[in-house]
């Protein structure tokens, strides 16, 4: 692998500005490295590579430009997030042939900051998954191990990021789809509070619950990229109109972790989790106590609850969203259908995968007249709870640390059959999204047993971010680096 | 909990979905299997709890009430199976 891969993104940065390295070097040795490691983990649905070239030459003919933060960067974002004149397919038959007319806010914001896009990352269809088997086109792998999944959905965003094939990918993060694969891949991913990033042009699975956020080496770089996307966009009504902090100076400003309460909730840290996950999470909370944190004990009790409230709240979602793929007016019609409900029938049943009409089917019985107070009202109410138990927590506390999985990385196939006990491997992730919070993963280690990385999750109080960000900037340094995948 | 096949094709019908028969055992089954875990919900006290249906703190922005075009009709048009150049195209909805 070249030199440059083994830069992170703010390295890449450095010698983008001062000229020693060129966006078509940059682009180039990616496209390269795409090429030796693709077939392995096919982590991409699209490579933009013709594209991609033809912008850094022309980049570099004008020369660096120092106030554009992402001057030169090669990117890849997640296939949910719509890029103008390139495949948008969700992983989905119903999308394959939809190639969006505009950007999302987030990727158009990139591109304004010099960012160049070179493909589209594989996800569970929807987003909907754990392990990146959903997809309809390909099953990503781990590139630390090709039997395992790089976890999901935005698993194709954690295998480019760690194979090294990119600096930085675009995830979103309805139930953990970003922290998940950042955890099983070794690499950091943060979801940001509910509405410091756009949603429009993000293809929707859970509207309440969705975030766009970033996968990457560090974070340093996590914190250039959010604070690139960050900010209101009056195209999206749940965008928040309110100052965004310097998200980068945070975190370059934070060299230890002095004066930091990091609470640890006991529902994370009892049974059930594997012993190479806690040995890991142990020494990490130890060498935050060495940098001057101090740890305080902090309950979250509806924990238990997480999980029932979190597939309600997102099918109920999922299956409204979902009612505007019907044949019309993009992606997948049905040829032979006859009149207008064959045509919606018949494009949606052959359109969606398995996954997808399950959730639908879920979704729009939890919904129905008689079942609503039932289902989707009670855990609206849990939901508030669930919210109630951290803002408690953050009374005692600045951050509150766990791990972001039980285990490791798991094999593929080993819990495709069985969608809850898929569901469960979110346990730890998505009471964070409930909430509206943000959370951080970042890699602490690798398993003894299983020689995978394993991911400690921060979470942070409301607009918060900068204070995870910085607190896992300063933890990583004390913490041994897992480095990359000898793939 | 029990959710038969005839639920699961049902509540298919209302979301516009056809499924086969065979599909619709094993997802009725799984359903019924995830909803008996959602059941965990009822010991949960929730008496006076006002639901929360999303994290959004801030009032719904409003735009002054003028009419903008955002995109050309040959946009919106773009990724349609079926146009005439002016209008979406789908297949007959009244008889005759």
């Amino acid at each position: 692998m070249s030199d440059i891969l083994s830069l992170s993104l703010s390295g890449l940065r450095a010698k983008l500005a001062d000229g020693s390295v060129s966006a078509t070097e940059a682009v180039s040795s990616c496209l390269e490295r795409i090429a030796d490691t693709e077939p392995a983990i096919e982590a991409l649905l699209t490579v933009t590579g013709e594209e991609a070239l033809n912008q850094a030459q022309a980049m570099d003919a004008a020369g660096p430009d120092a106030s554009k933060p992402l001057w030169g960067v090669p990117v890849v974002v997640k296939d949910a997030i719509c890029t103008k004149g390139v495949a948008t397919t969700c992983a989905s038959r119903i999308l394959e042939n939809f190639v969006p007319f505009y950007d999302a806010t987030c990727v158009a914001r990139l591109k304004e900051a010099g960012a160049i896009l070179l493909g589209k990352a594989n996800m569970d269809e929807f987003a909907m998954g754990s392990s990146t088997e959903n997809s309809a086109f390909q099953k990503t792998r781990n590139p630390w191990n090709l039997d395992k999944v790089p976890g999901g959905s935005s698993g194709g965003s954690g295998a480019t990021v760690a194979a090294g094939q990119c600096f930085a990918a675009l995830g979103t993060d309805t139930g953990g789809s970003i922290r998940l694969p950042a955890s099983f891949c070794g690499v950091t991913g943060i979801k940001p509070t509910y509405g410091r990033i756009s949603r429009y042009g993000v293809v929707a699975y859970g509207s309440s619950l969705d975030q766009v956020g970033p996968l990457a080496r560090t974070a340093e770089d996590c914190a250039v990229m959010l604070q690139v996307m960050s900010g209101h966009d009056a195209k999206d009504s749940t965008s928040a109109p309110r100052e965004v902090p310097d998200f980068v100076a945070q975190t370059a400003a934070r060299k230890d972790l002095k004066g930091l309460r990091l609470g640890l909730p006991e529902e994370y840290w009892g049974e059930g989790l594997t012993e190479e996950v806690r040995a890991c999470c142990d020494q990490a909370v130890e060498a935050a106590k060495g940098l001057g944190a101090v740890v305080v004990p902090v309950k979250l009790p509806h924990t238990k609850y997480a999980i029932a409230t979190y597939y309600i709240v997102a099918m109920a979602e999922a299956s409204s969203n979902l009612a505007r793929f019907d044949g019309v007016r993009y992606g997948f019609r049905h040829p032979e259908a006859k009149d207008l409900r064959d045509l919606y029938e018949m494009s949606r049943s052959e359109g969606f995968g398995e996954e997808v009409q399950r959730r639908i089917v879920l979704g729009t019985y939890v919904l129905s007249a008689g079942y609503y107070d039932a289902y989707y009202r009670k855990a609206a109410q849990v939901r508030r709870l669930i919210r109630q138990d951290f803002l408690d927590a953050f009374q005692a506390c600045d951050v509150i640390v766990g791990p972001t999985s039980p285990f490791t990385a798991f094999g593929l196939g080993e819990k495709a059959d069985d969608p809850l006990q898929m569901y469960l491997a979110d346990i730890f992730t998505i009471s964070l999204n409930l909430s509206g919070l943000p959370g951080l993963s970042m890699p602490v280690g690798l398993g003894k047993e299983s020689g995978l990385p394993v991911g400690l999750q921060m979470f942070g109080k409301a607009w918060d971010e900068g204070t995870i960000l910085g607190a896992a900037n300063a933890l990583s340094d004390a913490l041994p680096q897992v480095g990359m995948p000898k793939i | 909990m029990k959710f038969t096949p005839q639920q699961a094709a049902k509540v298919a019908a209302l979301a516009r979905l056809r499924l086969p028969e065979e599909k619709l055992e094993r997802i009725a089954g799984q359903i019924g299997d995830i909803l008996s875990y959602m059941e965990t919900l009822e010991s949960c006290d929730t008496a006076g709890v006002e639901p929360l249906y999303s994290p959004v703190e801030h009032p719904t922005p409003l735009r002054a009430d003028v009419a903008e075009k955002t995109f050309q009709r040959s946009d919106i048009l773009s990724g349609a199976p079926e146009t005439d150049g002016t209008y979406f195209i789908v297949p007959k909805i009244v008889a005759g």
